[in-house]
């Protein structure tokens, strides 16, 4: 058997000399891998649950209730997903699997509140939408309607004009402060800039109401100034400036540090390096920022609720007299016992939810945006290395 | 003595002129001084409102605190006119203790929520779905969108569609778990809406997304060498978990939690909504009743009386303290685990 060729017999001596596969060799398990099998599984367990819980609801009615159904049946799941991971895949893989179920149903239970809300607002407000309500006011809106006189049905256009103003209002005199602020604590930072990073934290964990409390005792009562919508909007940016100035420092860290140096190299004062380099790089990220502030400052009931007071009719003046706002309108109808009343509590409710959303999406898409024009700039800048300029050497540029 | 062994060494002159570092000395130009105090004086304006905040509402709760004295820490009832016949008493305990009480609800039912959905998302949840739909950032967005709705729509929700079906499960509780003192009912209880409970649990799906967003950062914080060590050592997910990702956040998440108590104590207007004002301190949750400061001062605003508004402000001024000392405590604690991290 034996040859001369060195080579074959080296591959004879190996072959001999390896062990024989042991019979009992474990496949290699990754917790990691999700095949046809373990969706099967997966399946499998979810319907024997539901089918062992309803065989206790439904046929022993030892317990009763959609809610307590849910939770035994989630228990059972977990039980039954367990048990048959344990038997085909060992219970590594099984208590692994068991933690991701669990983490999962965690997760169905945070966003099943949003998806019922949502549809909630949308299914009792969209058939209540029309050109009048955004027209029409609640004033002269009877209480009962009588058969023999006029009865007009009321509207949010007082509301819409209010919060739009408030809002309007609440953005020039916050925005500004805001950004200076974050400009303060990320380019021109001092010996307090840490405690006013504190403060502005502390500040944006301040109770809204309590920011329409501050307002009511600092502008109304000690300047007698009275119920207005710029009392709102002082209140509402009391809520916004901490919110942005977090947001815009955050956009202004991711800067470049190499763009302010290549300013201040080229000579620029530190102004015109914010404000021509610094500033227009952040420009979208800035934006966005922006936008989730005035996204949160617009839902804010509580402070409009002791500064605006509201109103039932058309008040375009912003900087004296009660106005409106749609929160507020929600908030005073919401308990009222008419159906009318309620139903433009609904219809409020999905403009509002409409408005900030829409906020919402602007800013999602302006971010991503600038986050892939971020990335593409990361690449380019690491590009360099490969191009001849940076063969030059110094002894080149002399 | 170093100084000459080295010099010994032949190093010495080069030694002694290294000790003193160069002195930088930066010229600024007039219009950069001008603009770095207006910076300067914005980030003071943070510190100026928070003091105005607590200083107003201290000025206009005097009065209050004057009338009632320690005593405003020790009263449950809230009388704040005063007649010839029945002087003027009221006292922030009964709200302190129900603002406490909701807080405590929503954070034990909020915090597994958010931590599972955070380490979901960050550790289970695909990147993508089927190679295309970017799962996790949309997952992302969701609790951002969650964390932006309005607390007013959360509350017109809460009183329309959580508040019947909750009553059932306050009632079955009541009848099946009444060995937990806090799942009793007084006798002849019938009605089970607008409990503590129910407006708990509002708050707490008010407050999840807050927390949720805040410890996926944290975990999204744990350092990848450790990480992939456990992995490489043959650890499943579960225990790159338990390993790996909850020590490595634990300091974090309790300033997270905390963060989201703040919210908690504070929220007003879902809160009023839920509850019906009554004046009290009771172990039970279940039962109709009760009251938070800020649910209170939503409520009773503009209601007259000789202290009426005073002893409002009275009670929000002790929020305020309350909060801010919450919420130092809790960012304190997380730039401390970030900056360690």
């Amino acid at each position: 058997m034996t040859t001369l060729e060195s080579g074959h017999v080296s591959y004879e001596l190996k072959r001999a000399t390896r062990p024989k596969p042991t019979p009992h060799i474990r496949r290699r398990i990754r917790p990691r891998d999700f095949g046809r099998t373990d969706l099967l599984l997966l399946i499998a367990s979810l319907i024997s649950a539901l089918a062992t819980t309803w065989i206790l609801f439904a046929q022993l009615t030892l317990l009763s209730g959609p809610f307590g159904f849910l939770v035994v049946c989630a228990a059972i799941f977990l039980l039954y997903y367990w048990t048959s991971n344990a038997l085909t895949n060992g219970r590594r893989v099984a208590s692994d699997r068991l933690v991701g179920a669990l983490v999962a149903i965690g997760s169905l239970a945070m966003f099943t509140p949003l998806v019922l809300l949502v549809g909630f607002i949308f299914v009792k407000g969209v058939g209540l939408l029309s050109l009048h309500l955004f027209t029409a006011t609640q004033k002269g809106v009877p209480e009962i309607c009588l058969p023999h006189l006029p009865c007009p049905k009321p509207g949010v256009f007082h509301a819409i004009l209010g919060t739009l103003e408030q809002i309007a209002v609440t953005v020039i005199l916050g925005v500004p402060a805001a950004l200076l602020t974050a400009i303060y604590l990320n380019e021109a930072p001092g010996k307090f800039a840490s405690t006013v990073r504190v403060m502005v934290t502390a500040m944006s964990g301040v109770p809204a109401i309590l920011a329409g409390a501050f307002i009511y005792a600092f502008w109304i009562v000690s300047f007698h100034r009275g119920f207005s919508g710029f009392a709102g909007a002082l209140s509402l940016a009391v809520i916004l400036i901490p919110t942005v100035t977090r947001g815009s420092e955050e956009v202004l860290r991711i800067v470049p540090k190499d763009l302010r140096e290549a300013s201040t190299a080229l000579g620029a004062p530190q102004w015109r390096t914010v404000f021509q380099v610094v500033l227009p790089t952040a420009r979208s990220g800035l934006v966005t920022s922006i936008l989730l502030g005035i996204a949160v400052a617009l839902g804010e009931t509580a402070p409009l609720l002791l500064t605006i007071f509201g109103n039932t009719g058309t008040n375009p003046n912003v900087m004296s007299g009660p106005q409106s706002a749609l929160p507020l309108l929600v908030y005073t109808l919401v308990k009222s016992p008419r159906q009318t009343d309620i139903n433009l509590a609904y219809a409020a409710a999905l403009v509002l939810f409409l408005m900030i959303f829409l906020i919402f999406i602007a800013a999602r898409v302006l971010a991503s945006d600038w986050l892939s024009k971020k990335i593409r700039n990361a690449r380019n800048r690491r590009a360099p290395d490969l191009t001849p300029i940076n063969a030059l050497t110094v002894e080149d540029l002399l | 003595m170093t100084t000459q062994t080295r010099s010994e060494l032949g190093l010495g002159s080069a030694i002694k002129s290294a000790p003193t570092p160069l002195r930088l000395r930066v010229n600024r130009s007039r219009a950069d001084v001008v603009f770095r105090n207006i910076v300067k004086s914005a980030g003071f304006l943070t510190f100026l409102i928070l003091f105005l905040i607590g200083l107003f509402l201290l000025l206009r709760a005097l009065p209050a605190f004057r009338y009632m004295g320690w005593h405003f820490f020790t009263t449950t009832g809230f009388q704040t006119n005063s007649t010839k016949k029945l002087p003027a008493k009221f006292g922030v305990l009964a709200a302190l203790y129900g603002s406490a009480v909701v807080a405590v609800i929503s954070i034990i039912i909020a915090v597994p929520v958010s931590v599972s959905t955070a380490l979901f998302v960050n550790e289970y949840a695909p990147r993508t779905l089927l190679n295309k739909i970017p799962l996790r950032s949309f997952l992302i967005s969701l609790i951002d969108l969650m964390a932006s709705v309005p607390s007013i729509i959360y509350g017109l929700w809460g009183f329309f569609v959580l508040q019947p079906r909750m009553a059932g499960i306050s009632e079955w509780l009541s009848v099946h778990c009444s060995f937990v003192p806090f799942f009793r009912v007084p006798k002849g209880t019938v009605v089970f809406t607008s409990s503590y409970l129910i407006a708990g649990t509002l708050v707490a799906i008010m407050i999840t997304p807050i927390v949720t967003s805040m410890s996926r950062e944290l975990f999204s914080l744990t350092p990848v060498g450790e990480r992939e060590g456990a992995l490489a050592l043959g650890s499943t997910r579960a225990r790159v978990i338990r390993d790996v990702v909850l020590p490595f956040a634990k300091g974090g998440l309790v300033g997270a939690v905390m963060l989201g108590l703040g919210r908690a104590l504070g929220e007003a207007v879902a809160v009023s909504i839920i509850l019906s004002l009554v004046f009290g301190i009771s172990i039970q949750t279940l039962h109709s009743g009760g009251l938070t400061i800020a649910a209170l001062i939503a409520a009773r605003f503009g209601s007259g009386g000789t202290y009426g508004l005073s002893a409002l402000l009275a009670c929000g001024f002790v929020l305020f303290v309350f909060t801010l000392i919450v919420n130092l405590g809790a960012s304190t604690i997380v730039n401390r685990s970030r900056r360690a991290s």
